[in-house]
């Protein structure tokens, strides 16, 4: 479904992503996991549109989308979540979904017939809002607790009916009731969106994915079933020997 | 002919950059420190330049009213950050830009309740009326030369107090990581009212240097501001080598393109296209260049923060 | 309720003006509500789309000078001068906008000043039409349906009409998907492009609406005062274009309108006032005054001061 061949970035000096050869199959949770400055979040800036690739190329469901500007990539069904919750903070639940949902249906340079009296907008995002569990839609999003502020995060994404999804440490900053609702919602979500799942919580990530491939130092060292990367010496020696040993 | 006119437009250039420079170097410093936008800094300049107009007719002398009229205005300066300006760093840019255009409102009302409309003659120093004779032959005023002097040496002073003094570290400091200043235990609150004065210090010396070139009045402050602005602009905000730079170059472009574009137009258009058009591509000529900068360099020359 | 007061009051306006034989208010408040519609102009898009211009004044100056322009050059009709006041305003917001846009924060703020200063001296020089003294226009732009503009009753409520349509229109916009879209890009651009929004676009689009409702209300101003001049373009106007909108409210529908009216009767009161005697002459220093206390005391502006008493 997404399929990146010998990806790069490099910011000065500093080589962030080094010639990244990845594909990411329909229907599958793909995890990525590597340590901190690894390069996992430029590639997934780089695969969502918001960093330009120095040489390689993206393909999504078979096209070329390496120039595609970030939000054509939306529409064709790319959608991401940030690491750092990303919300439109003083507009409410509901508002931040219409508004997503919106992006979508329709052309937005309209200009004379009001948003409120489009019932199918806000119809549909109180659906994605019992998707992620999201009683209270009224108020504005910065209220929520950090725990639904973040599966706000991910139904903003989901609004966008995505095909395939890269959800960038979703479970950042969370306590483990939080982590296992958000868990939760990810096993939900799978069912109709393909993954690219960024997460530092390994046993969330070992939990959830179909494959799994580590990133070190802007390389790409394995991918692999989880049970073939925990057994990976590779694997072990540059990432998770100080994780898994202790 | 075309090589004299050339030098003195070269020397003329660097005198504006250069008094430019005073002006931009406290901004830049406020800017990026504080992340304030200060409209109110132009005012200190007009103040300055009146202070010294006033000080020079009482004692008589350009020599000792100079120092007065810096500590004087310095000493507004600081008044000006206390009672205000402090309270208005957290607050957004529009809050700033419409409290320190009140302060404008304000400085200009006040100014002219104390001197009345008239504008204000200051005189060069003794001694420095008359043109000198460069080597090469060439006239040039000597004010003008002293004007470059002091330029000059205020802008290598600058450049060791910001290199190489623990108060020049803390504002480098502060310009590219306030929170980092902040947790390294700075004084944020009284080092920013020092570089605040000093700032004012430095425009009432530009003030006082121009005064004698043009004319001490209400209003003064309001375009050279802008100009101000446009230099620290190009030169990224809070970096004092990026207002250097900045400035000289807007003090080259705007001086050559005055000279020069007339006399290349003249040439290329008939005479009353010529005509129009200088002036007026001319005086365009450095918000071009500072769009151009913004366009390819977004942050500017030298971009303070990482 | 408070919407048909507001009309009411100012339909009546100048017949309670004419009635006490006090007409010169008439025209004073038709300058207010010129200007009430350039700042609600630039409310747009500093208000709601975030974008703050510090050049709006070279679109209001721009449609001034074009309405001059034209009558100099022989064109008076109405028909003609301010729909090419709004195009040209347009044209110059789609250009200054399209180069702009792609800086962000303080750069957005000066690059925008920097282009209002090139039209300013682009105008100083143009020595066919006034320079630095500019141009005066000979007359009120000429509608051809009989009905003279000079009458200062009817051009009050045809600058009436056209500033409640411009309101509308705006509150129109505002509520329905572009204004969602362009508010949304202010609160949060990253989100709004990753949704699938083309940011840029709206930005443009949205500066450029402004930019030419900013035309209209300068071509107004043209004929209000039989004058278009380098003032009009100057920095210190889109100063105090921007000093309206922050004082009313910024963001705040009524933001504008209440901005201009109250920094235009501050300096009414405080520079003819007899009241004030010889010290009427130094207006600046009482409006300075209350402009820093609306700073410290009522953050939101004063559009916002009233919505918190409402509650």
């Amino acid at each position: 479904m997404l399929s990146l061949k010998g990806l790069s970035k490099r910011f000065g000096g500093v080589v962030a992503v080094d010639r990244v050869t990845l594909e990411v199959r329909a229907g599958e949770v793909h995890g990525l996991i590597g340590p901190n400055g690894a390069g996992k979040t430029t590639l997934i800036h780089q695969v969502s549109g918001s960093l330009p690739a120095d040489t390689g190329e993206i393909l999504f469901e078979d096209r070329d989308i390496t120039r595609l500007a970030a939000h054509q990539r939306v529409r064709g069904g790319l959608a991401r979540s940030y690491q750092v919750t990303s919300l439109f903070r003083r507009f409410s639940v509901l508002d931040n979904l219409a508004l997503a949902v919106q992006a979508r249906s329709g052309s937005s340079f309209s200009f004379w017939r009001p948003v409120a009296a489009e019932r199918a907008l806000f119809d549909e995002a109180r659906d994605i809002a019992a998707r992620i569990n999201l009683k209270r839609v009224d108020v504005p999003a910065a209220s929520l607790s950090h725990g639904e502020q973040r599966a706000l995060e991910v139904g903003l994404a989901l609004a966008t009916r995505p095909k395939l999804l890269l959800l960038d440490e979703p479970m950042a900053g969370m306590g483990p009731e939080e982590s296992k609702r958000m868990i939760d919602l990810v096993r939900r979500v799978r069912e109709t969106v393909t993954l690219l799942l960024v997460e530092h919580d390994m046993d969330a990530v070992f939990r959830l994915a179909d494959r799994i491939s580590v990133m070190v130092n802007g390389r790409l060292i394995a991918t692999g079933a989880p049970e073939a990367i925990r057994r990976n010496d590779e694997v072990r020696k540059a990432y998770l020997g100080d994780e898994l040993a202790a | 002919m075309s090589g004299i006119l050339f030098l003195e437009q070269t020397l003329n250039s660097l005198q504006f950059g250069l008094m430019l420079f005073l002006l931009a170097a406290g901004l830049t410093l406020v800017f990026g420190i504080m992340d304030m936008i200060n409209l109110a800094h132009g005012s200190l300049y007009m103040i300055g330049a009146y202070l010294m107009a006033t000080l020079a007719e009482a004692t008589g002398s350009f020599w000792v009213a100079l120092p007065l009229a810096l500590v004087a205005t310095a000493l507004v300066g600081a008044a000006l950050e206390v009672s205000l300006l402090r309270r208005l760093y957290e607050r957004d840019h529009l809050t700033q830009v419409l409290a320190t255009f009140a302060v404008i409102l304000i400085a200009n009302e006040v100014v002219r309740m104390i001197w009345g409309n008239q504008s204000l003659m200051l005189n060069p120093p003794a001694g420095l009326t008359g043109p000198v004779t460069l080597p090469g032959g060439m006239q040039y005023a000597s004010y003008r030369l002293l004007i470059i002097g002091v330029g000059a040496a205020v802008a290598v002073c600058l450049y060791l107090l910001v290199t190489r003094t623990r108060m020049g570290m803390l504002v480098r400091a502060g310009a590219s990581n306030r929170e980092m200043a902040v947790a390294m235990g700075v004084n944020i609150r009284r080092l920013f009212t020092i570089v605040f004065a000093l700032g004012a210090a430095l425009c009432a010396l530009a003030g006082a240097m121009l005064g004698p070139i043009l004319a001490v009045q209400v209003g003064m402050g309001e375009n050279i501001l802008i100009l101000a602005f446009v230099v620290i602009v190009i030169g990224g905000i809070g970096s004092i080598r990026g207002a250097f730079v900045g400035a000289l170059l807007v003090g080259l472009v705007d001086t050559m393109g005055r000279a020069l574009l007339p006399i290349a137009f003249a040439k290329l258009f008939s005479p009353p296209v010529a005509s129009n058009l200088g002036p007026s591509v001319s005086s365009i000529l450095i918000y071009v260049l500072m769009a151009a900068v913004l366009f390819l360099r977004p942050q500017g020359l030298f971009p303070a923060r990482g | 309720m408070r919407i048909l007061l507001v009309a009411l009051v100012a339909a009546a306006f100048p017949w309670v003006m004419h009635a006490l034989g006090q007409d010169f208010y008439t025209s004073f408040a038709t300058r207010v509500l010129i200007y009430a519609m350039a700042a609600a102009s630039l409310n747009l898009v500093l208000g709601y789309g975030g974008m703050v211009s510090f050049g709006h004044a070279a679109f209001f100056g721009a449609g001034a000078y074009i309405v001059a322009i034209l009558a100099a050059e022989g064109i008076t009709s109405l028909w003609i001068a301010w729909p090419v006041a709004v195009a040209g305003a347009a044209l110059a917001a789609l250009v200054i906008g399209a180069i702009s846009l792609r800086t962000r924060g303080v750069y957005f703020i000066m690059i925008t000043l920097a282009f209002a200063q090139m039209m300013y001296y682009v105008f100083i020089s143009l020595k066919a039409y006034g320079g630095d003294d500019g141009l005066s226009l000979p007359g009120r732009s000429s509608t051809g349906l009989g009905v003279s503009l000079s009458n200062d009753f009817v051009w009050y409520y045809l600058v009436l009409a056209l500033l409640a349509l411009v309101l509308f229109l705006l509150h129109r916009l505002l509520h329905a998907r572009f204004g969602r879209v362009i508010e949304a890009i202010r609160e949060n651009e990253t989100r709004a492009t990753a949704i699938g929004y083309p940011v840029y676009r709206y930005q443009l689009l949205c500066f450029v609406i402004s930019g030419a409702v900013a035309g209209l209300a300068g071509a107004l101003i043209a004929n209000q005062t039989s004058y278009a001049g380098p003032t009009l373009l100057h920095w210190v106007q889109s100063g105090t274009l921007m000093i309206m909108v922050i004082l009313g409210g910024v963001g705040r529908f009524w933001g504008g309108p209440i901005g201009a009216a109250v920094l235009l009767v501050l300096e009414e009161v405080f520079s003819a006032s007899p009241l004030l005697g010889p010290y009427a002459l130094h207006w600046q220093l009482p409006v300075g005054l209350i402009l820093l206390a609306v700073v410290l005391f009522a953050p939101q502006g004063l559009a916002g001061a009233l919505a918190k008493r409402s509650q």
